[in-house]
C-alpha cells in the first residue's frame, strides 16, 4: 500500500508508527512503576523490621522499651474486632442485597437505597467514625453517667453507653463496609441465571426456598470473595477506630485473653471480651509512628510487616475463592 | 447497571398458585416475616445516611441533647470567611479555609500523580496486555490498593520524604524540606488513589463495543489512534466519574494525611511546608484536650460535615456524569 504513495507519506506512517509504539512504551512504563512502588514500599518496611520482628514480638503488648513492644494485644484487639464485625455485617449485609435483588419492586424506595448504597460507599471512614464516637459510644450522650447493666446473673455485664469497647469498634466498623458487603453480594446475586429461579418456583418451591437451597449456594463463591475484601478492608481501617476510642498503646487484651488456649481453659473471659478496651494492629501502628523515640519506628515496620501478611492471606483467599467460582460455574 | 440484571421471576404468579394450594397458613406467614427482615435488612443503610447527617448536623448546628451545639457559640460567617483555624488561641478563630486549602493541595497533588498514572495503565490494561499479563498484573494492582493508608503514611515518612525529597529538591535545589510535608503526603495519596482510577477507568474502557475499535483499525488508525482518538473518547464520562471518585477518596483519606502532612494550620504554595487537612484536623481534636464548652471536639463535627458536604456533592456529580453522558450501545 505505501508504495502507492510518495516518500514523504512513508515518512509520515513511520512517525505515526513510532508515535504509537511510544505510547504504548509509556502505558507499561506506567503501570509497571505503580507495581514496582509496591516492591519499594515492601522492600523498605521489611527492611526496616530485620531485628525487630522476632518470636518476643508476638508474646507482648506495648511497652515503653522499644525492644520490649510487640503486637499481641493489636493482634487479640483485631481478632476480636473483625470477628464480631463479620458476624454483625455478613447477616444484615447478605439480607439487603438478597432484598434488593430477588424481593424488591422497582419502587421510588428501592430505587433510593440503591442510590444511596453508592454514595454511603463514598463516605469518608472517618465520618464513620464520628457516626459511631455520637451513637455507639456515646449513646447521643443521654446518659450523664454511665451503668452497668448485669444480665444473666452478672455472667454478662454490658456497660451502657458502651464506651470505648470492642462493640462499639466492631458495630462502628460493620456500618462502615456494609455498603462494600451489599454491593459485591448484588453482584453475585445477579450473575446467577433466571432459569435457575424459575426452575425451582415450577417445582414448588416457594419464593425462600428458592432462594436459600439454589440462589444463595450458587452465589456464595461470589459473596465469599466481596465479604473477604471488605473484612480485609476493615482489618486496614484506622481512622474511624480513633474517633471511637481504640486504645493507641496499650498492653490491654480484650478479656484479658492473652493466648488461644485461655479460649478453652479460660471461656468466661470470652463474655467479657466484647466489653473491655482494645487496640488493634493499625492503631498499635499508628501510635509506634508517633514516639518520638527513634527505635519505635522499626516497631511500626515489624507490626505493618505483621498486618501485611494478614491482609495478603486475605486476599489470597479472596482470590481462590474468585479462581473457584470461575472453575465451577458452567451454566 | 439494570440491564445486565436479570429481571425478578415474573413467572412467579403461576407458580405461587400452585404453591398456595399445597402450602399452609404458617409457611406462607414465614414467607412474609422473612421478607420483611431482609427489607429490614436493607433500611440500616438509609438508616446509616440518616444518623450520619442527624449526628454532624446535631452537633454543628442544634445539639438537643444538651450543651451547645459549634455555630451556637461560633459565627456562621467566622467559619465561612475567617482565614485563620486557630483553636487553642485563648480567642479562639474558626475560619475554615485554612484546613480546606491544606486539604486541596494534598488531594490536587495526589491527583496530579495518580490520575496520569491510573489511566495509563487503564489504557494499558484493556488495549495492550496480553491476556496472561492481565491475569498477573490485575492482583497486583488489587494487593496495591489494599495496602492499608496508616502504611502509606510510614512509607512518606520513613521513605518519600528522607529518600525522594529531601535528595532532589534540598541537596540540589537547595530548598528547605520539612519533615512533614504536604508534598510527601500528595505523593503517597497518588500512589493510593492509582490503582483505583486503572480499575474504575479500565472498566469503562473495556465496555466500549470491540466494533468501533476495529472500524478504526479499518480506516488505517494505529493503536495510539484507535485508543486515544476513539476509545478513550467513547469512555470519557465513564473515566471523567472515576477521576472525580478518585479526588473524593484523596480528600477523605486520613492516616496518610495525619501521618506525612504534619499538623500546621497555615495557608502555604510551599508544598514541602506541612499544612494540615480537614480530616488530620479531625483525628487531632479527638486526640487533643477540650475546653469547658468542648469546642475542640465539636469543631472536629463541624469539620466532618464539611468534608461530608464536599464528597457526598463530588459523588453526586460523578453519579450525574455517568448517567447523563454516558453513550450506550447497542
Amino acid at each position: 500500500m505505501s508504495a502507492a504513495f510518495s516518500t514523504s507519506s512513508d515518512s509520515e506512517i513511520r512517525g505515526r508508527l513510532f508515535l504509537s509504539a511510544l505510547f504504548r512504551l509509556v502505558c507499561r512504563v506506567a503501570i509497571y512503576m505503580a507495581i514496582s512502588i509496591l516492591i519499594v514500599l515492601l522492600s523498605v518496611v521489611t527492611y526496616l523490621s530485620i531485628g525487630w520482628l522476632d518470636w518476643g514480638f508476638f508474646q507482648s503488648g506495648h511497652s515503653t522499651f522499644p525492644e520490649k513492644a510487640g503486637i499481641l494485644s493489636g493482634l487479640w484487639g483485631t481478632f476480636w474486632l473483625i470477628g464480631m464485625t463479620t458476624v454483625f455485617t455478613l447477616p444484615v449485609g447478605v439480607g439487603a442485597a438478597v432484598y434488593l435483588e430477588e424481593y424488591a419492586a422497582d419502587t421510588r424506595l428501592t430505587r433510593f437505597i440503591k442510590l444511596n448504597l453508592s454514595n454511603l460507599a463514598g463516605v469518608p471512614s472517618i465520618v464513620y467514625g464520628m457516626l459511631g464516637l455520637m451513637v455507639f459510644v456515646k449513646f447521643f450522650g443521654v446518659l450523664d453517667a454511665p451503668v452497668n447493666v448485669k444480665l444473666f446473673g452478672g455472667a454478662l455485664n454490658i456497660p451502657v453507653p458502651f464506651g470505648p469497647t470492642v462493640i462499639a469498634g466492631a458495630l462502628t466498623m460493620s456500618l462502615l463496609i456494609l455498603p462494600v458487603v451489599i454491593i459485591a453480594s448484588q453482584e453475585a446475586l445477579r450473575a446467577v441465571p433466571k432459569s435457575i429461579r424459575v426452575a425451582s418456583l415450577a417445582l414448588g418451591a416457594t419464593r425462600w426456598q428458592t432462594i436459600w437451597h439454589q440462589v444463595l449456594p450458587a452465589s456464595l463463591p461470589g459473596i465469599a470473595t466481596g465479604a473477604i475484601l471488605a473484612i480485609s478492608r476493615a482489618i486496614g481501617e484506622t481512622a474511624p477506630l480513633i474517633m471511637v476510642g481504640a486504645i493507641t498503646l496499650t498492653r490491654i487484651c480484650p478479656g484479658g485473653i492473652e493466648s488461644p488456649s485461655q479460649l478453652i481453659t479460660e471461656p468466661g473471659r470470652i463474655v467479657d471480651a466484647p466489653f473491655d478496651m482494645y487496640t488493634a494492629m493499625p492503631i498499635a501502628i499508628y501510635g509506634w509512628i508517633r514516639m518520638p523515640v527513634k527505635e519505635f519506628s522499626n516497631v511500626a515496620a515489624a507490626g505493618i510487616v505483621v498486618l501485611m501478611i494478614v491482609l495478603t492471606c486475605f486476599n489470597g483467599l479472596a482470590v481462590y475463592y474468585r479462581h473457584r467460582a470461575r472453575k465451577k460455574v458452567n451454566w | 447497571m439494570s440491564d445486565s440484571t436479570p429481571e425478578r421471576p415474573k413467572g412467579e404468579k403461576p407458580a405461587n398458585i400452585a404453591i398456595s394450594a399445597s402450602s399452609s397458613p404458617p409457611k406462607r406467614l414465614n414467607e412474609k416475616l422473612i421478607g420483611l427482615s431482609l427489607f429490614l435488612c436493607a433500611t440500616v443503610s438509609i438508616l446509616t445516611t440518616i444518623a450520619i447527617i442527624a449526628v454532624l448536623v446535631n452537633e454543628s448546628f442544634f445539639n438537643v441533647t444538651g450543651g451547645e451545639a459549634f455555630f451556637q457559640q461560633v459565627s456562621f460567617s467566622q467559619f465561612l470567611f475567617d482565614t485563620e483555624w486557630l483553636p487553642d488561641a485563648p480567642e479562639p478563630r474558626f475560619g475554615i479555609w485554612p484546613l480546606i486549602f491544606g486539604t486541596v493541595a494534598v488531594a490536587g497533588i495526589a491527583c496530579l500523580i495518580g490520575v496520569p498514572v491510573g489511566l495509563a495503565s487503564a489504557i494499558y490494561l484493556s488495549e495492550y496486555a496480553q491476556p496472561k499479563e492481565r491475569t498477573f498484573l490485575k492482583p497486583i494492582l488489587e494487593l496495591l490498593a489494599g495496602v492499608p493508608t496508616v502504611v502509606y503514611g510510614y512509607f512518606g515518612l520513613v521513605f518519600v520524604t528522607p529518600y525522594v525529597l529531601k535528595p532532589i529538591f534540598e541537596a540540589v535545589l537547595g530548598m528547605e524540606v520539612g519533615i512533614y510535608n504536604v508534598a510527601s503526603a500528595g505523593i503517597v495519596v497518588g500512589i493510593m488513589i492509582t490503582p483505583m482510577v486503572a480499575s474504575l477507568s479500565e472498566d469503562v474502557l473495556r465496555a466500549v463495543p470491540r466494533g468501533l475499535r476495529d472500524a478504526g483499525y479499518a480506516l488505517g488508525g494505529t493503536q495510539y489512534d484507535v485508543s486515544l482518538k476513539i476509545v478513550v473518547p467513547a469512555a470519557l464520562s465513564g473515566i471523567l466519574a472515576a477521576i472525580l471518585l478518585a479526588f473524593a477518596r484523596a480528600i477523605g483519606e486520613t492516616m496518610a494525611v495525619t501521618i506525612a502532612c504534619g499538623s500546621r494550620r497555615q495557608m502555604t504554595f510551599n508544598i514541602f511546608d506541612s499544612m494540615q487537612t480537614m480530616t488530620g484536623y479531625i483525628v487531632d481534636s479527638s486526640f487533643g484536650e477540650d475546653d469547658a464548652q468542648g469546642l475542640v471536639v465539636k469543631s472536629g463535627f463541624a469539620v466532618a460535615l464539611t468534608l461530608f458536604g464536599m464528597t457526598l456533592l463530588i459523588n453526586i456529580i460523578s453519579q450525574y456524569i455517568m448517567r447523563r453522558y454516558r453513550e450506550v450501545y447497542e
